[in-house]
């Protein structure tokens, strides 16, 4: 039995049974539930060993949804412990863990996903391609992000959870300092799904670079396209700076070596610097594309062409460059000095001028535009006052000098969130709306998806806005209790009661999905919205190979051309076409690669060793295995589309 | 799969050219990974702790023969993708088993170097210093050992199926591995060796 000792969790409190007891509960259902409606093959075939990059986008939606109630679960027991003065609902070392996870899941396993989903599903048929550069890669980076998201899930009940907050900072997070296993889970977990999304960066730059339509000049690109094509550069270059960063931590945790420690010439600044490197470039990584879908939204929903197109493609690639400059911001008080801190000062006030820019294009697309407010569009006009207020405090923070007094307080956590809650989560519910009828043929309720808009923002504002107050007022962000002398008190009641009122509002989204699913109509056709790019102009839910025929593009809106300026869209005649082949081995691959971290997590070397050729094996399979993929004959073609257009016509 | 005769056999295809433009952009992932360990290196490098500094444990003559093995490597595999443009489909294989050869030869002298570091007291525990520079090293080694074991799946492919524009195709992206390898090659020897015995 001492063999297990290792993983018993080492801070157990009541919830941690209770969620044992309910993730054993839930994985005994699904069993039984497929074993019962006989899914198996079903889910093998459909799900598990496909490359379509649409299915791989709706799970890649499915998780990001799912993280997003395990981060949330997070935050609402967290404001629950801050409700009042000395509460004692959650111990220091429970609510450690628990804002080192919120964190973390929020960042890489629900924000990266929901823009994954976004891009797989939209990119290829935005750019008129029947599935990315490289669908089998793509199938893999899902696997390899899913796998790392169950990773770092499961380190609560078996091991302990990191704890060393989501930023990581050596030399808390060494051996000394963080002595269960939890913060070797944050590294592996990281580890392996920064893989994926390194590999979808690759996948995503070549798909758009190569495989668009016919006559689509990269400046005739729909403005997500290329939002996603910036955020993917970003991606290749950012990702490998966690790569080496990780895996210098990992060497500290498990070798023994010296690269973060106190002693023996260690530098613990080092982490803060690579994690940062990285840690600024995602932020744009996540508020890139979403900038893309609220330009779409917007533009859709004004009935006009976006303001300024190539001031927005050039905003983003500043920001784009800028977004490498200015990780110092981070930590201005850690003694850079004031040249240095002065320049990093520079460089981050300077984002807000394209991102200024980005703003006003908005606002002019709006402009004498014929607005329609439809969920997705309230969701945006929602976006641009909020945003604007976290945006400005951005500003605020970038003052070093002045940072001195806001750095690590609830100012800093109210202005994080007022940026990514409006800027990512608000952008990433209008693309569920919007996008919903292209995904699954029916839309999602329009009046309590208007409720639930509502209900987000202003819970949003209820939840943050007292945050700048009391953080101002010297609140630390992190302590997990604070006295009633303080008088934090009412501010972070104020806090609490939004955090309710945001619970509502995603429990008020899943039940909109769950009415639409059962009530709403179906037959919505290709193009409910009277939208503009290429991604309508194909049915939905849309066929396995997109698009029939390849369509031709003249505009950066091919659809709105051919619908109201006599542009021939598919003047090509059918032709038969290639597919890629399904394939269990990413499925499999991911397996493995869980595995592995698994075995590292704990320093099991023989399963580790094990795992590692297993790994390689599969690139061995993957390098002589012959795949020509398979072509779908004209007839077959036609009949899927005269069955798909004649149920709409 | 349409092939597109007027174009070098390893671009004939669509996916040809989305695997090689696929590999470019990796290798760019790849540069950002040298990069950051070389930025790490070059922070930590005075970092000596209790341990030994580079002057005293760097020796020229391995690190020489491995820079000229794995120069020569380049050349090798280099006139490899020569006979392939050419069609001497036995030439390009002769050429690739040689620049494995020269691989395996490069990995031998580098696992003699750690043996040798581990030797004078330098170990990955030793100090930040050692740690960084046997962490840039053995990654750059592990990418090595790793293109060996690719690189002979591929000549048994060439030997199996011959020249076609899938196995052109992988011949040519694994050169350009092999090159990037002998340009992080470079870095190392001039920034970390010449640097540290001067």
């Amino acid at each position: 039995m001492e063999y297990f000792e290792r993983f018993a969790i080492p801070h157990p409190s009541q919830a941690i049974y209770a969620s044992m007891v309910a993730i054993g509960l839930t994985v005994i259902a699904i069993i039984v539930g497929l074993t019962y409606f006989k899914k198996w093959g079903y889910l093998w075939r459909e799900w598990l060993t496909t490359v379509d990059h649409k299915r791989i986008g709706i799970m890649y939606l499915i998780s990001a949804l799912l993280m997003l109630f395990r981060g949330g679960a997070d935050a609402i027991m967290m404001r629950a412990q801050m409700a009042v003065p000395d509460n004692t609902l959650l111990d220091a070392q429970h609510y450690n863990e628990i804002f080192t996870t919120h964190g973390t899941v929020m960042i890489i396993f629900m924000a990266m996903p929901f823009i994954m989903a976004f891009m797989n599903y939209i990119v290829p048929l935005q750019i008129g391609a029947r599935d990315v550069a490289f669908p089998r890669l793509n199938a893999l980076s899902f696997w390899l992000f899913f796998m790392g998201a169950m990773l770092l899930n499961i380190s609560f009940v078996i091991g302990g959870s990191p704890d060393a907050g989501w930023t990581n900072y050596f030399p808390l997070a060494n051996n000394e300092f963080s002595q269960s296993v939890g913060t070797n889970y944050y590294l592996f977990a990281l580890q392996i799904s920064g893989l994926g999304t390194l590999i979808t960066g690759i996948n995503m730059i070549v798909t758009i670079l190569k495989m668009r339509a016919p006559g689509m000049t990269l400046m005739k690109m729909p403005m997500f396209t290329w939002s996603s094509l910036v955020a993917n550069v970003i991606i290749v270059f950012a990702f490998p700076v966690l790569t080496v960063a990780l895996t210098m931590g990992t060497f500290d945790r498990l070798f023994a070596t010296n690269f973060f420690t106190t002693s023996d010439g260690g530098m613990d600044m080092l982490w803060a610097n690579f994690f940062w490197v990285w840690g600024h470039p995602e932020v744009y990584i996540l508020i890139l594309p979403a900038f893309g879908i609220y330009s779409e939204i917007i533009s859709t929903f004004s009935g006009r062409n976006l303001y300024g197109y190539k001031s927005m493609v050039g905003s983003m690639v500043i920001i784009s460059f800028l977004s490498f400059l200015v990780w110092t911001h981070h930590f201005f008080t850690m003694g850079q000095g004031a040249l240095t801190n002065s320049i990093f000062s520079i460089t981050t006030m300077a984002i807000a001028v394209p991102t200024g820019v980005k703003i006003f294009n908005w606002l002019f697309t709006l402009w004498k535009g014929k607005i329609v407010f439809t969920t997705p569009m309230l969701y945006s006009m929602l976006f641009i006052p909020t945003f604007t207020i976290g945006g400005v405090t951005g500003v605020m923070l970038g003052m070093s000098a002045a940072d001195y007094q806001y750095h690590n307080t609830m100012f800093l956590v109210a202005h994080f969130h007022m940026v990514i809650i409006p800027g990512v989560v608000f952008a990433m519910l209008a693309g569920l709306h919007y996008y919903w009828p292209k995904m699954f043929g029916f839309m999602l309720n329009e009046k309590i998806g208007k409720w639930t808009a509502w209900i987000i923002a202003i819970s949003t504002l209820l939840a943050f806005m007292p945050m700048f107050v009391s953080g101002l007022d010297g609140q630390a962000r992190r302590m997990y209790t604070y006295s009633a002398s303080t008088g934090f008190g009412l501010w972070n009641m104020i806090s609490f009661i939004g955090a309710i009122g945001l619970t509502i509002g995603f429990i008020l989204l899943v039940y909109n999905v769950i009415y639409s699913i059962r009530y709403s109509p179906r037959n919505v056709g290709s193009d409910p919205w009277d939208a503009r790019t290429l991604e309508w102009a194909t049915p939905s839910p849309v066929p396995y190979y997109n698009f029939a025929k390849v369509p031709h593009v003249i505009s950066t809106e091919a659809l709105w051309d051919a619908k109201y300026h006599q542009h021939e869209l598919f003047p090509e005649p059918y032709e038969k076409i290639h597919m890629p082949n399904n394939s269990g081995v990413p499925f499999l691959l991911g397996c493995i690669f869980f595995a592995w971290g698994f075995s590292f997590v704990f320093g099991m070397w023989i399963p580790t060793i094990l795992t590692t050729i297993g790994i390689f094996i599969c690139m061995a399979h993957r390098s002589l295995e012959k795949d020509p993929g398979h072509y779908v004959p004209v007839e077959k073609v036609k009949t899927t589309e005269s069955k798909l257009r004649g149920s709409q016509l | 799969m349409k092939i597109d005769q007027s174009l070098p056999l390893e671009y004939s295809t669509q996916q040809n050219q989305l695997n090689i433009l696929g590999f470019w952009v990796f290798i760019g992932a790849e540069i950002m990974l040298f990069g950051t360990l070389f930025a790490g290196y070059f922070v930590l490098v005075d970092r000596t702790g209790n341990g030994p500094t580079g002057a005293e444990i760097f020796e020229i003559t391995p690190v020489l023969f491995e820079t000229f093995i794995l120069l020569t490597s380049s050349f090798t595999i280099g006139l490899g993708i020569h006979a392939m443009r050419k069609g001497y489909t036995k030439a390009m294989i002769w050429f690739y088993v040689l620049t494995l050869v020269l691989g395996v030869v490069f990995i031998s002298f580098e696992v003699y170097e750690f043996m040798h570091y581990i030797h004078v007291g330098a170990s990955l525990q030793t100090s930040a210093f050692t740690a960084a520079l046997l962490t840039t090293l053995g990654t750059h080694g592990a990418h090595v050992t790793f293109g060996v074991f690719w690189g002979m799946f591929i000549v048994y492919q060439l030997i199996q199926r011959g020249l076609t524009p899938e196995t052109a195709n992988k011949s040519f992206i694994f050169s350009l591995y092999w090159h990037f390898l002998d340009v992080v090659w470079i870095f190392i020897f001039s920034f970390i060796y010449l640097k540290g015995m001067v």
